[in-house]
């Protein structure tokens, strides 16, 4: 058995500072199982959050030695462990206690776009056809978890604290996989536009890189998204049609 | 207390009030669909969840859904699911709940559809289903391996657009009583701490499992029984609590992953099991009820997995329990996998397909990664090594199987946390659908109940007792007392080691020897800190529900003397015919004490048992 120590935030919104914590560590294990650990012999009131311990559910989110990570799924083999590991809560959100934060804003954003609504059923039973073909990019997108951890590592949100104005990688992957789902009728690309600032995602790729279930955020969501928004908003003819409505 | 001001916070007694016709307790596929049902039915209805919303356990299911399409073999209808279900459950389930849930899940299913849910398409555009253990015919509606996520996340994503309030990260420790009935629950927020009191018309319980009173488990801390306590002390029925699922396969090793799941999929797509020799052990022993609809040779196996229609299912993928079992005896004698456990093989099938390494990939994307990043193990490459892990519950709350009303009025009960469905052993693939399924009857008749209730009064005596004794651990304090998790490892210890997948009425009278004693413990657990988010606190709270339930399963297992299902006695190897007809019943009694008894079965309806013989 060796041992090696935890450099744990510990605090809530009104402020808090790291502690360290020595624990056993032993073969296999991951970074959620050693915070376990130091709340069951040393912290019995340790503030976590967690659910499946393998990557399905995107409740185990933090920053380990400044990285965003599914604590569930980082081992600690992966980590140097001669030095402390520091574990941190998200940046992107208000703080509740440890490494708890208050995603709640996620939920509010998610309600405010439009909901899925099919086209008539293609058969009489009231079902649809469609190709396994025509389905497999939305299901690039429908494997999200909802980590957040996108969320957190984009600069729109982490730096310029814009959760007024722009939604975020998690919510672009989600209009996406609505807007390109085979049955789906309605068109969102004036509020993509407009309230939901997709214009402000400069493609540098962060959330990509940071997402567990590795989906192309920027290539297969953001950019489609950004080039039906032209073509809607900007193309001559849209716009003069639009016009011509009122 | 470490400063005054903690201490007083800590004590307040303060409670938030919120008003709901119906008020649904859990937030996983069953207490969704239960929602949306209530709300469409013009009442108001409050959801609540220990979790955030969409983590609930649903969200990690993997194989699929069951449900009789018939869209890849048009031999299947709901008469045969029907037969598959009871004959999975050794015949101890409800019947009448095994037919709706048969005849219903195909619409609850295409309703998913219609809500935005995007399932894998077979060749002409349809919904693909896939072969499960115990179904007779490719019927597990599926997106890859991670089913639950878009089942939980189809329903959220409907869900939050239909009015329902939303109340998450709370945890409810008590159901409130005017007389006879129930009339609200009252819990705390996890964030902060504080108290919070629902009144509602009617209560939805729909909570999940139990799982976390054993120690090896793929269910997580959520999992501490406590709808089935909540239930119970309010004088709820619950039945058939001997029956936990052990699923076949977990993993072993390395140590800290220990239970988590590995999906009966990889035997659906042709994974097979091996022990130490290399051999295919599942054919030596293959039950009687099954003989005839098991395949003869591993190569009829391997068609049956790739679709042949004319083929018998390898023995990989009989009931779960007979292959947990299985697996235990191969490790018992001395033919187990260096990390006790056997091994599990699909990189094989690279040997009969060409693009094999694609095809595991692209099937079982989660279980590539989950083995890859957890185990450092490539599964298109080596073999896994799997044990059984504490899985589900077949037992829970008993409930009236049309309007899913337990005992008590005004309380109803859906999914996992409910009995019935999948007497001694439930299919894979029968969660998922029996979520949807009584899910949508739990709303539907809850929301009528709840419309013909008047107003009912809150009892503030109860009220303040509930929240005096969840003060309890504070007052304890940091002082030189016991903490909550010790306590919880030795329970999940001592029910692993009597009262798991091998029973004898020795160990389990041991187990129930040891309750008072751990529950002496429990009484007596301090807690450091203050309410805010207090993982330690939560845990002193939950280890009352799981006292309760480990007991239930205990003293359920000495009274069935038979081996049926999941229940498997080592000192009664056979089934019994007499044993076969009774349902066991626990129930609070007038005097505080845990009472359980055998009661009939109800006797299956004439016609379904025609349909049972003929699915022989
Ligand atoms: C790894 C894994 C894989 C599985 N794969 C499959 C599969 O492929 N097919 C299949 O059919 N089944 C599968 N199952 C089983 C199935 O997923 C579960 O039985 C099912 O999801 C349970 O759903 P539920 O709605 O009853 O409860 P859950 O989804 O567990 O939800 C319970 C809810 O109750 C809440 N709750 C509990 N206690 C309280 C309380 N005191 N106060 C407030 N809220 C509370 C929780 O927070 C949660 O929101 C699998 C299970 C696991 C663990
Ligand atoms: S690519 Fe866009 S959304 Fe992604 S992190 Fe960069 S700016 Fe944010
Ligand atoms: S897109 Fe990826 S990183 Fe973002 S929330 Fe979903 S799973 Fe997490
Ligand atoms: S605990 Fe579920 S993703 Fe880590």
């Amino acid at each position: 058995m060796t041992s090696a120590t935890f450099r744990i935030w510990r605090g809530n919104a009104k402020g808090g500072k790291f502690q360290d914590y020595t624990t056993e560590v032993s073969e296999g294990m991951v970074v959620l199982d050693a915070v376990h650990q130091v709340q069951a012999e040393q912290a019995n009131d340790l503030a976590v959050r967690w659910n499946c311990k393998a990557g399905k559910c995107g409740s185990c989110s933090a920053e380990v030695n400044g990285s965003p990570k599914l604590m569930c799924m980082t081992r600690l083999s992966s980590l140097p462990l001669d030095k402390p590991v520091t574990i941190e809560p998200m940046q992107a959100f208000p703080s509740i206690r440890d490494l708890v934060t208050d995603v709640s804003w996620n939920y509010q954003v998610k309600k405010e776009i439009q909901p899925f609504s099919p086209r008539e059923p293609d058969s009489a039973d009231g079902t649809w056809r469609m190709e396994q073909y025509d389905v497999e990019r939305v299901q690039e997108f429908r494997k999200c978890i909802e980590c957040f951890l996108c969320q957190d590592v984009c600069h729109v949100l982490r730096d310029h604290r814009l959760h007024g104005e722009f939604i975020g990688p998690r919510f672009f992957v989600y209009s996406a996989a609505l807007e390109m789902h085979p049955l789906d009728t309605v068109d969102r690309t004036t509020e993509l536009a407009n309230d939901h600032g997709v214009g402000y995602c400069n493609i540098t790729k962060c959330c990509t890189k940071v997402c567990p279930e590795e989906i192309t955020i920027t290539d297969n969501a953001i950019i489609p998204l950004k080039e039906r928004v032209v073509d809607k908003m900007y193309d001559p003819l849209t716009k003069l049609l639009r016009m011509f409505r009122g | 207390m470490s400063t005054r001001g903690q201490g007083e916070a800590n004590r307040s007694m303060d409670y938030e009030s919120y008003e709901h016709d119906v008020l649904v307790i859990g937030a996983g596929g069953a207490g969704l669909r239960a929602a949306i049902e209530a709300s469409s039915a013009g009442v108001s209805v409050g959801l609540v969840c220990k979790s955030l919303l969409g983590k609930a356990h649903t969200v990690m299911a993997e194989g699929g859904m069951a449900a009789a399409l018939a869209n890849v073999d048009d031999r299947d209808d709901w008469k045969v699911h029907f037969a598959d279900t009871m004959r999975g459950g050794q015949y101890l389930n409800n019947w009448r709940m095994a037919e709706l849930h048969a005849q219903e899940a195909p619409a609850r299913a295409r309703e998913l559809e219609a809500w935005g849910a995007v399932f894998d398409r077979t060749k002409d555009g349809r919904i693909l289903q896939r072969n499960f253990g115990g179904h007779k015919y490719p019927r597990l509606a599926h997106v890859g391996d991670r089913t639950g996520l878009e089942m939980i996340r189809t329903l959220q994503d409907h869900g939050i657009h239909q009015g329902i309030d939303v109340h998450m990260e709370c945890t409810i420790v008590e159901l409130l009583k005017d007389g006879d009935r129930v009339v609200g629950a009252f819990g705390y927020d996890r964030e902060r701490g504080r108290f919070q009191l629902f009144s509602a018309r009617a209560v939805v319980l729909a909570s999940g499992g139990i799982g976390r009173a054993f120690k090896v488990t793929s269910n997580s801390w959520e999992y501490t029984g406590d709808g089935h306590a909540l239930a119970y002390r309010a004088g709820a029925d619950l039945m058939d609590m001997e029956f936990v699922q052990f699923h076949p396969t977990g993993m072993v090793w390395p140590p800290s992953v220990r239970g988590i799941l590995v999906t009966e999929g990889v035997r659906g797509e042709g994974g097979v099991l091996r022990n130490s020799n290399g051999k295919r052990f599942m054919f030596e022993d293959i039950p009687d009820l099954y003989l005839s609809s098991t395949a003869d040779d591993e190569e009829e196996g391997w068609r049956y997995t790739q679709g042949d229609k004319n083929s018998r299912r390898p023995p990989e993928l009989l009931t779960r329990d007979h292959v947990a079992r299985c697996i235990v005896r191969e490790i018992k004698e001395g033919r187990g996998s260096p990390h006790q456990g056997v091994f599990l093989d699909i990189a094989w099938i690279k040997e009969r397909l060409p693009n094999g390494a694609e095809h595991i990939k692209k099937k079982l994307p989660s279980m590539y990664h989950q083995f890859k990043q957890l185990a450092g193990i490539d599964i298109t490459e080596e073999p896994m090594e799997v044990g059984p892990t504490t899985h589900y519950v077949m037992g829970g709350i008993r409930v009236d199987p049309d309007s899913q009303m337990s005992t008590v009025p005004g309380l109803f009960a859906a999914g996992e946390c409910a009995a019935g469905l999948h007497g001694a052993n439930r299919l894979g693939g029968n969660s998922l659908s029996d979520l949807l399924v009584f899910g949508q009857r739990a709303g539907q008749y809850a929301a009528s109940f709840a419309k013909e209730q008047g107003a009912a009064s809150i009892n503030q005596g109860q009220v303040e007792e509930v929240a005096r004794q969840a003060l309890e651990p504070f007052e304890r304090g940091e002082g030189n007392v016991e903490g909550p998790y010790q306590v919880q490892f030795d329970l999940q210890d001592m029910m692993q080691a009597q009262v798991g997948i091998v029973r004898t009425e020795g160990d389990i009278q041991k187990a129930i020897d040891e309750f008072p004693t751990l529950r002496s413990r429990a009484d007596r657990v301090g807690v450091q800190g203050n309410r805010e988010y207090n993982a330690g606190w939560h845990t002193a709270l939950d280890l009352r529900n799981l006292l309760m339930v480990a007991e239930a399963v205990a003293r359920s297992a000495i009274l069935r003397r038979e081996s049926r299902g999941a229940h498997f006695r080592e000192d009664y190897l056979q089934k019994d015919a007499e044993q076969g007809k009774l349902n066991t019943v626990v129930r609070l009694d007038s005097s505080g004490e845990m009472q359980v008894k055998q009661e009939a079965l109800p006797p299956v309806r004439g016609d379904l048992q025609e349909i049972i013989e003929d699915n022989k």
